[in-house]
């Protein structure tokens, strides 16, 4: 819809300050579009394609042929730029698509899982290009991915779409933390005794919760774990808790998906019965 | 003027990918003389078949030179599905071309390809000894009827194309127009040897309205206005055949 290849059937959309249905055409100025499978021209070659999307542009003469020059070198295709695109690998093919996007210079790119099909090695090397451009060209890049890795390497702000509707955004960060908090486990010195006043000394830091023991092992959730390391040791010194060793682990992005998605779920179920 | 310069670009694009298929520029190239040769040689003893022309070589050339625009227009839906596939056209939807010239272009590109096959019969015809009886002109009125009767049927056939996007649906559907248009004009034979009926269904079908200006045009070589009047026709028909495959081409932005 932001890319104006549909129509939405109510409401109003801008995209980089266009409205989508009364100036399309502007819109279509402001965005590179590139889509999930290549819509480049296998029969030409990657010049050939990318100066007839300058053209459709309005780009013209020199001014065209440098941009065209200026991507092929940024994409590292220059050398192969004057034979045909069916020969091209799938990775080589991502990138021309992704030029095709960058021809006119727009401020906003949208990248449509831009490294679906690709080996790890080309994914990579897809998520630096990315965070090159980005860099380079002063572009918002608006990226869709089912890998959550990816997300969390490259964006700034994401949201996590279930069944159409945005159910959480902002930061990676942001979301991780705002799931059940960071997991801090203390490691206690020797398991007789103690172990219970350990776990009731734990818990009474402000805003732990879940505390549990496991084995040697004291687990606990609170919503900062770098800042409540400190005064959990505080604690259990006081207590006379001798600690072997600390740790904490933040929940990955997989599990603030499952959560947002999995509630999705859940909730449809309640309300699906009858 | 976008339309134009789009289109433009576009017809670009899909001559030069056409020149670089070998395959494609023979059978370009061959295909025709083969027609030329092959009905010229079998119908030949039928003296009732070519009217008023002096040999039946020079009867059958101008319909050779509409029967391969007609067949060309035909098919010229293909390479539209083949842009529906690789997310060509998806492509261009998302820049600002103008959505006209996607269609547009592949009409007239069969135009140009079949203008220029139109030429080489003639060549052909020139070295079997056919005599273009309207001269100049009359060269000039075959090479535009062989762009307007291959720009009819592009137009049709990409309005099928939009509407099926499948390629064995499409063949399917051209061969069902195909042949009987063929066979219901008077390609092969001239019209007064037609079954009544017949002739009178051939008045309507513009690859009759073809044939008979640019047999006008090389075997009287006068009859202007006759020439003018199925010109015309033609014209009307690219229009109607044209705004149909536009009409196609936004139900199936529709149905993105």
């Amino acid at each position: 819809m932001l890319t104006t290849l549909t129509t939405p059937d109510s409401g109003q959309a801008l995209v980089a300050g266009h409205d989508v249905v009364r100036h399309p055409n502007r819109a279509r100025h402001a965005i590179g579009y590139v889509p999930q499978d290549s819509g480049v021209d296998r029969e030409a070659t990657g010049r050939e394609n990318l100066m007839l999307q300058g053209r459709i542009y309005g780009l013209r003469g020199a001014a065209l042929r440098q941009r065209v020059d200026d991507l092929l070198q940024l994409i590292g295709i220059a050398e192969a730029s004057e034979r045909v695109v069916r020969g091209y690998s799938g990775g080589m093919k991502r990138r021309l698509d992704i030029a095709l996007g960058l021809v006119h210079r727009p401020s906003v790119l949208f990248l449509d899982e831009p490294t679906t099909g690709l080996d790890p090695e080309a994914r990579a090397a897809m998520w630096v290009e990315v965070q090159r451009l980005a860099a380079q060209e002063s572009l918002t890049i608006l990226l869709t991915t089912h890998y959550l890795e990816e997300a969390n390497q490259l964006s700034d702000r994401l949201a996590i779409v279930s069944r159409g509707q945005v159910v959480v955004e902002g930061t990676a960060d942001e979301l991780k933390r705002g799931l059940q908090g960071e997991l801090v486990t203390v490691e206690l010195q020797d398991s007789n005794g103690s172990a219970a006043d350990a776990v009731a000394v734990v818990d009474r830091f402000p805003g732990a919760r879940e505390t549990s023991l496991d084995g040697r092992h004291v687990n606990t959730r609170v919503p900062n774990g770098a800042q409540a390391i400190p005064a959990i040791l505080g604690l259990l010194d006081d207590a006379n808790v001798t600690v072997a060793s600390v740790t904490t682990s933040r929940p990955s992005l997989d599990d603030v998906y499952l959560h947002y998605t999995g509630r999705e779920f859940a909730a449809d179920d309640t309300g699906d019965a009858p | 003027m976008t339309i134009a310069r789009d289109t433009w670009w576009m017809v670009v694009r899909q001559a030069r990918n056409l020149m670089r298929e070998p395959i494609w520029i023979a059978l370009l190239l061959i295909q025709p003389m083969i027609w030329l040769l092959l009905y010229g040689q079998l119908f030949s003893r039928v003296p009732a078949l070519r009217g008023s022309a002096s040999t039946y070589i020079e009867f059958l050339l101008p319909g050779i030179v509409v029967m391969n625009a007609f067949f060309g227009g035909t098919w010229a839906g293909m390479s539209m599905i083949t842009d529906l596939d690789r997310n060509v056209v998806s492509r261009f939807l998302a820049t600002p071309a103008s959505r006209l010239s996607i269609v547009l272009s592949q009409v007239v590109r069969a135009g140009l390809t079949a203008m220029v096959q139109a030429l080489i019969i003639l060549l052909v015809g020139l070295a079997l000894g056919v005599r273009v009886h309207g001269g100049a002109a009359g060269w000039l009125v075959v090479l535009v009827i062989g762009a307007l009767v291959a720009m009819v049927f592009a137009g049709i056939s990409h309005g099928i194309a939009l509407l099926v996007r499948r390629e064995a649906t499409m063949i399917a559907a051209a061969n069902f127009v195909g042949l009987p248009l063929m066979f219901l004009s008077s390609i092969l034979i001239q019209q007064r040897v037609m079954p009544g009926w017949m002739q009178s269904v051939a008045r309507f079908n513009p690859v009759n309205w073809g044939v008979h200006a640019a047999r006008d045009a090389v075997v009287t070589g006068g009859q202007w206005g006759q020439i003018g009047v199925n010109v015309l026709l033609l014209l009307a028909a690219t229009a109607v055949t044209s705004a149909f495959a536009t009409w196609t081409f936004r139900s199936y932005q529709r149905s993105i």
